[in-house]
């Protein structure tokens, strides 16, 4: 049942992200790459993390793709209209790329013995435990993380209104 | 899913058939109770030709729907557009699952929770659900290549992505006093008397009830909120080039969003399938009670849906986005802070 699961949200996860890389249309790459994130949310959900998976969808999948794709709407860019750089040395450039980081992936995994994780607490990933951790072991650095955000917010605020 | 056996499958298979049904038949009796409702609140007589009362007017609907000629504009974007009624539905379907309908039952001797999915975050799920909806809208403003969808489309990303905020801040005054994400527990709480129920007692929710019912409004698209699809701007919004099916699909997810947005209220602040009283008996007639209360409460809710809407003029696109992030917004923080307040000094 998992390993059915496993690779079926494998199929669609790369076809969404096929889709993200060579579809010409950004709308259409935007709605791919939503798809991906709710494929993605979905492993987090079959890994056991399931308070994880639920932000995956809420928060990636649901505003902050939601807002791209917003914005690329509201751009409205017509389907290839912006300039076409002569492209010599990046079309080549990606699959030798890919095949480099493919052989080195390949050679770990030829070397490493894989061992069967030990099964996970049953009380991992839940909201619970995901909070108590936040809130505890991890309180100082979760609270550097929130003040980050909110000196970008008030950045991105004081560029978008030069007068307050 | 350790611990699954054929019973506990063949359970789950039927609530999920039932909800299913019951919800598309909630929607066909939604339209007919819409029309006929409206009808009376404006002097009129509605629907009153097919059948006793015009009661099987829905079906004569549904039958046109489904005979209709599709009209596909030329240049839509074929897969997208086609996907955008499939994912109204989906989300709105997915949403339903997390809410228990009933008490905790026995068949067979065998313990049956009447919730399809009894899960640890099953409250954020609802959410999650409610979120990947506006993708449907979305979609199918961009892929119709016409302005009003687009407008619509954009118009409704907005508001939603707004509204979301008021929506979720709401319910963290209810997840504060019960502890628990947890939706059949957060019902199981509001056992006993009506004051218990989480409107009335743990701490005054009656101002985070309050946000969530608007918020509901907005996220519905019902009026006063239906800016996506308002019919003097933008002629239907983002389903304006969708016909037949693919019509009726964001119809009926458009009532089942409703339904759920109910049952999340009821089940939220209005004590779920609980009685309001206790009674001395239990069983069978007790769980039919029950059920009964539930389907009570909903219905009352989504009479009241119909109610505001052909009540209340629709607001303006800056008013709705202010009345958001202006009034809604701060109010669920306060609301927040309050409740974590009653909470802690209790």
């Amino acid at each position: 049942m998992e390993t059915l699961a496993f690779f079926v949200l494998s199929v669609l996860a790369v076809a969404a992200a096929l889709v993200v890389l060579t579809h010409r249309n950004e709308v259409i790459c935007a709605l791919g790459l939503a798809f991906n994130l709710v494929a993605l949310a979905g492993f987090y959900f079959l890994l056991g993390a399931q308070f994880i998976g639920l932000l995956q969808l809420i928060v990636y999948a649901g505003a902050i793709m939601v807002l791209i794709l917003f914005v690329v709407m509201l751009l409205n860019l017509g389907e290839e209209r912006y300039p076409r750089r002569r492209q010599w040395i990046h079309p080549w450039l990606a699959p030798v790329a890919t095949l480099v980081f493919a052989g080195v992936l390949g050679g770990v995994l030829w070397q490493v013995e894989l061992e069967p994780l030990p099964a996970s607490d049953p009380a991992f990933g839940t909201v619970e435990q995901v909070g108590l951790d936040l809130f505890g072991r991890y309180f100082y650095p979760f609270e550097v993380i929130s003040l980050l955000l909110i000196v970008a917010m008030v950045g991105a605020v004081v560029m978008a209104k030069r007068r307050l | 899913m350790s611990g699954w056996d054929t019973f506990d499958l063949a359970a789950t298979l039927v609530k999920v058939v039932v909800v299913v049904m019951g919800l598309q038949g909630l929607v066909a009796a939604m339209v007919w109770v819409e029309r006929r409702v409206s009808a009376w609140m404006q002097f009129r007589y509605g629907p009153n030709r097919v059948g006793p009362f015009g009661l099987l007017q829905p079906i004569a609907d549904a039958i046109k729907f489904i005979f209709k000629e599709e009209v596909v504009p030329a240049n839509a974007h074929g897969p997208t557009y086609v996907l955008a009624p499939c994912v109204a539905l989906v989300t709105a379907l997915t949403a339903f699952a997390v809410i228990p309908f009933g008490p905790t039952i026995e068949i067979f001797g065998r313990q049956v929770p009447l919730v399809i999915a009894d899960v640890d975050g099953g409250i954020l799920l609802a959410l999650a659900a409610g979120s990947l909806g506006v993708y449907a809208i979305v979609m199918a403003g961009w892929s119709s290549r016409s302005k009003y969808s687009l407008m619509g489309g954009l118009r409704s990303s907005a508001q939603m992505i707004s509204y979301e905020l008021a929506l979720a801040l709401s319910l963290m005054g209810v997840l504060l006093v019960s502890g628990t994400l947890r939706p059949t527990e957060i019902v199981e709480q509001q056992a006993g008397w009506f004051w218990n129920w989480n409107v009335f007692a743990g701490g005054w929710q009656l101002l985070g009830f309050l946000i969530f019912v608007i918020a509901s409004f907005a996220e519905t698209n019902r009026l006063p909120f239906d800016l996506p699809e308002a019919e003097s701007e933008l002629v239907a919004g983002y389903h304006t080039e969708y016909s037949a099916m693919k019509f009726a699909m964001f119809f009926m997810a458009e009532y089942i969003n409703m339904t759920t947005g109910s049952a999340l209220a009821v089940t939220l602040f209005l004590g779920g399938w609980q009685l309001g009283f206790p009674v001395p008996w239990t069983g069978w007639p007790l769980w039919i009670l029950q059920l009964l209360a539930f389907a009570a409460k909903v219905g009352s809710f989504l009479f009241l849906f119909v109610w505001v809407r052909w009540t209340l003029p629709r607001f303006r696109y800056d008013q709705l986005m202010n009345l958001g992030w202006k009034g809604l917004l701060p109010l669920g923080l306060a609301n927040v802070v309050f409740t974590a307040l009653l909470v802690l000094y209790r």
